[in-house]
Order: C-alpha cells, then structure tokens, then sequence
C-alpha cells in the first residue's frame, strides 16, 4: 500500500555528514516531532491493520456478511445521493447569502451555527424530536390530526434519510461558505456587462457563475466525498446502525466489528473501501499539492 | 433608473424581497430547529420537557442547577470530564501547535532535505477517513498500553490535527519574503534565533488560526474519545452524553442541559476567532 511503501521514504534518509549546514541540522529536528508522531500512529497501526486483515477468510467472510453488503450500499448512498444534494443546496445558498442585504448577513451569521457547535448535542436533539412516544414531531402529528406518528426510526429507509439530513445540517454552512468565497472571487463587472445585455439570471449563472466554479465546486464535491466516508456521528449517534443493523456505513460498520472483537473483519471492511477511497485522494493530493 | 440614495417604493423590489423571505425563512428554520429544541429541553422541568410544548409553561434553571450539583447518577463526574475535555483540548492545541510549527518551518523556511515528501504524506494522512484510522489506532494504542490514558486521546488528536496545520502553516510560511531570513542571517542570527524573533511573530494570525482549530477539533471529537477512554473518571463530556443512552428512561432534559453547556464554549471560541477561522481556514482547506 501506498503508505507503508512511502513511509520509510519519509526518514530523514541522508546521513549526518559534514555537507549538511547547520540550518539543514536544524531542519532535520524540527522535522523529527512530526515524523515520529506520523511513524509512531499512522505507519504502524496502518501496517499493523493491514497485516491483520492479511487473510482471505476474512474477505469471504464479509462477503457473507449481509450488514457489509448493507453498508457498502448505505454508504454509496450516502455519498452519491446525500453528497450531491449538499452540494447543489450549498451551491444555490451561497448565491443566496452573496447578496448584499443587512438581513442576509446577520442570517449568515446563525447560519454558521450547526458547523460552531459540536455534532453530538445536537444530533442527539434531532433523535430525541422524532422519539415516537415522546418526540415534539409526534406530538404535532397527533395534535393536529388526532393518529400516533410514525416510528421513524424504526424504518431503515427513512432512518437512512435522517441520518443523511443531519449530516447536511451540520457540514452545509462549511461548504456554503467555500462557495461564497468562490463566488465573491469573480469579477462582478461581467455581471454588469451582462445585465446590460439583458441575460437571464439563468444565463448569468450558465456563463458566468459556473464557468468560474465548476473547479471549486467539484473539489469540493470529491473533498466531502472523501470526509463523509469518514462522518460516524451522523449515524452512529442517530440510528446506531439500527434498526436491525441496517443502516450501518462503512465507518460505523468499521467500529462495530472492532467492538465484537472482530477487529480483522473491521480492518477488511476498510481495506475493501481503499480501491474507492485512494483514487479520490490521489485526485486530491494532485490537485493540492501543487 | 434607481437612483442610489434615494429609496423609491416599487412593486418589483417588493417580490423580490418576499422571493429572498421565501429563501431566508426556511433556512433559518433549519438551522434553528435542532438548537432551539435543545435549549428548550434546557430550560424545561421535566413534566414540560415531555408534553411537546414550543414555549414550557414555567422555564427554568433548575437542570442547569442540578447538572453543577453534579445531583444526577448520570453526573456524578461532570467537573471532572469538563476538566478532562478542557485538558485534552488544551494539551493538543499546544502540542499540534508546536509540532506543526516546526515542522513547516523547517520545510518551507529551511528546506530540509525530503520535506516535500513528509508534506505529501502528511496530506495523504490528512485525507485519510478519520473513523478508518481509528480501527487500527485503537489496537495500536492497546499495544502502546495507553488505553483509558488521556495521552491516547491526546496523541491520537494531535496526529489527525496535525497534517492539516502543517499544511496551512507551510502556505503561510511560504508567503513570507526569503529576504527576511537572508537579512537575519548576515546580522548573524541562528536558526533558532530566526524562529524564535522572525517566524513565529509574523506567523501570529495563522498560528492562532491552527491554535483555534485543534482546541475545537478536540473538545468536539466523540468517536476517538469512546474508544480510547472508557472509565467514567477519565472520560470526556461528549462520551459522557453519549453514556446517557445507554439507560431506557434517559433523563433527556438533563442530556440536553449537559450538551448544551458542552457547546457553549466551541461556538464562543468559533465566533470569538471568526475572522480567522473564516478567511484562514475555509479558503486554505480548498484552493480553487
């Protein structure tokens, strides 16, 4: 794997000889934090993982899993569907929160608020709302047409789709913000040539908004992509898998097995995603390591 | 043609004010909801807490009274995990810091020999899924023995925090003119001297920026905190209202109140640094 080959490369490789200046000394130092904290906590355990899950037996054995094959797909709905739709809210919002009003900033201002606190309050909120005895949405439901809500989290589907919404609430303030800066960056006389030419608002967005976006933007899709694979909370913390383990991802699947003591099955989980994972962060790394 | 300062009612700026209310009002609802009902819980006694009402009929601070009285089974240790959150925070605010900034230093002022390389690597860490690594990093600690020890948390966050602030230091060390070190230099000042009177004065807004960042990337995490940590003692807050769902009959309002000191002081220190956080991070996190 990439990192366990790269990793001796990361020693500081040259030998002490006297060609070395003293600031190159010094370099090689302040360096050795870092690259102790990185051999000690992400080349061994990842080493260590992957000779774990050396054995096919443990690929058979998710194969035979249904909760894998569950969660692989979970978690490719996740990203393909819950990601994409963040996005193009992110995308249209970011238009919203660019126009210059008194009342549009201060709303940007709350708007932040789900990305400044902590995950865990807050999702633990959302579960309780839809708690079906004792939940407000229940509550409403029965007030206003006089049936007992749904359960809603005992429905994997719908359970699945909250998980989703929650993991919207909380990271599309972070990307709508990437996006306003992206958006503020273009120059805005082309907007005032091409309402002098009478473009549609469509038109605008078509030509111009786009054109100057559609990088930043598809960055930022892959970026989330990548960081959602590794989103636990909103599920964890919402459906713990439930019901009946069928809405597990892959990262709390991963977590799941390692708490049955099954860490070679956990270890196999991930490295089943890596073919998926790795071409994304190499796509990554090109792009901003230039 | 509108003139600018002189504020003409008109039909058309009507509708689009009300188009941006159609927009405005469902985001704010959104964003408020979860949060609103958290402090709702908060500032409810329990038989309102349950009833589903919007507004309790007597609001009133007495979970927060019995959340700082520790008066609860599920709080007995509540000083003592806010006092673990804050420690652990603090410790790998200072510890990424100083880890980070000596490592960008030494790649981007002092060229160090494979530096490229270890800024590679740490950006392949950095897009690593952190709940992917923590599979591995909990065995690995096990075999470390520092399980139920702060400094897996600690180790652990600073390893995930630091890949990211080395990257953003080393953008930032990079914006500053090479003069200045040459300048240092023929005046005769050392490495050390350098880093101490030249980089790290001018680093201020960025260091701060990262500083700000591990702190809230500590005191937030909750998976690498339920792994590595497990006795009630030395947990952290956000393990501890995880706990609360371990019980059938969780006292929710006493959950809520507990969550909603919890994330009091990051959205503090969020809008307190803004200006940093905002233009520091967001704009490095992705380069168009």
């Amino acid at each position: 794997m990439a990192i366990t080959l790269s990793g001796d490369h990361a020693l500081p490789s040259p030998p002490l000889s006297p060609r070395l200046t003293p600031a190159q000394v010094w370099g090689i130092v302040l360096l050795a934090p870092y690259l102790l904290v990185f051999l000690a906590f992400v080349v061994y355990p990842v080493c260590y993982g992957l000779w774990l899950a050396r054995a096919p037996s443990n690929y058979v054995a998710l194969y035979n899993d249904p909760i894998f094959a569950r969660a692989a797909v979970n978690t490719l709905i996740f990203l393909v569907i819950g990601i994409n739709i963040k996005m193009l809210i992110a995308l249209f919002l970011s238009g919203f929160f660019a126009m210059q009003r008194t009342w549009i900033k201060w709303l940007s201002v709350i708007f932040i608020l789900p990305w400044a606190v902590p995950s865990i309050p807050t999702i633990l909120s959302v579960r309780f709302m839809f708690n079906p005895e004792w939940g407000v949405i229940n509550h409403l439901i029965f007030s206003f047409t006089g049936d007992d809500g749904p359960n809603w989290l005992n429905d994997p589907t719908v359970a699945l789709t909250m998980a989703i919404g929650v993991h919207i609430w909380k990271s599309l303030p972070f990307w709508t913000l990437i996006l306003i800066t992206g958006r503020l960056a273009i120059a805005q006389d082309l907007f005032e040539a091409a309402e002098v030419d009478g473009a549609s608002w469509w038109q605008k967005f078509r030509f111009i908004t786009w054109p100057s976006m559609q990088t930043l933007y598809i960055t930022c899709t892959l970026l989330s992509m990548i960081w959602t694979l590794g989103d636990f909370n909103s599920v964890y913390l919402l459906t713990g898998g439930g019901p009946a383990d069928l809405t597990h991802v892959l990262s709390t699947l991963g977590i799941r097995y390692l708490r049955l003591d099954q860490l070679s099955l956990a270890m196999a989980s991930i490295v089943c995603a890596m073919p998926f994972v790795l071409p994304l962060v190499y796509f990554m790394m090109k792009r901003l390591s230039r | 043609m509108k003139l600018p300062g002189v504020s003409e009612f008109s039909w058309r700026d009507v509708a689009t004010e009300a188009r941006l209310l159609l927009i405005g009002i469902p985001v704010f609802l959104w964003t408020m909801i979860p949060i609103y009902h958290m402090f709702l819980f908060a500032i409810s006694p329990k038989e309102d807490a349950f009833s589903g009402k919007l507004w309790p009929d007597h609001p009133t601070l007495h979970n927060f009274e019995i959340v700082f009285k520790q008066q609860h089974y599920f709080l007995r240790d509540f000083y003592a995990q806010f006092w673990n959150s804050t420690l652990i925070a603090a410790a790998v605010g200072a510890l990424t810091l100083f880890i980070a900034t000596a490592a960008a230093f030494s790649i981007s002022r002092l060229k160090v020999p494979g530096g490229r390389m270890v800024l590679n690597l740490a950006l392949f860490t950095y897009f690593i899924p952190a709940a992917f690594l923590a599979v591995p990093m909990y065995r690995t600690m096990g075999n470390y023995g520092l399980l139920n020890n702060h400094w897996a948390l600690i180790l652990a966050m600073v390893t995930i925090a630091s890949p990211y602030a080395i990257w953003v230091l080393k953008q930032a060390s990079d914006k500053l003119p090479v003069e200045l070190d040459e300048a240092a230099v023929m005046d005769g000042a050392t490495t050390l001297q350098i880093f101490r009177l030249v980089y790290l004065p001018l680093m201020m807004p960025s260091l701060v920026a990262i500083g700000t960042y591990a702190v809230l990337l500590a005191w937030n995490e909750y998976l690498y905190a339920f792994l590595l940590l497990s006795n009630d003692r030395e947990i952290t807050l956000p393990v501890a209202l995880g706990n609360f769902l371990a019980a059938d009959d969780s006292p929710w309002e006493l959950l809520m109140t507990t969550g909603f000191i919890y994330a009091l002081p990051p959205a503090a220190v969020y809008y307190a640094f803004r200006r940093y956080m905002v233009g520091g991070l967001t704009a490095g996190a992705v380069k168009s």
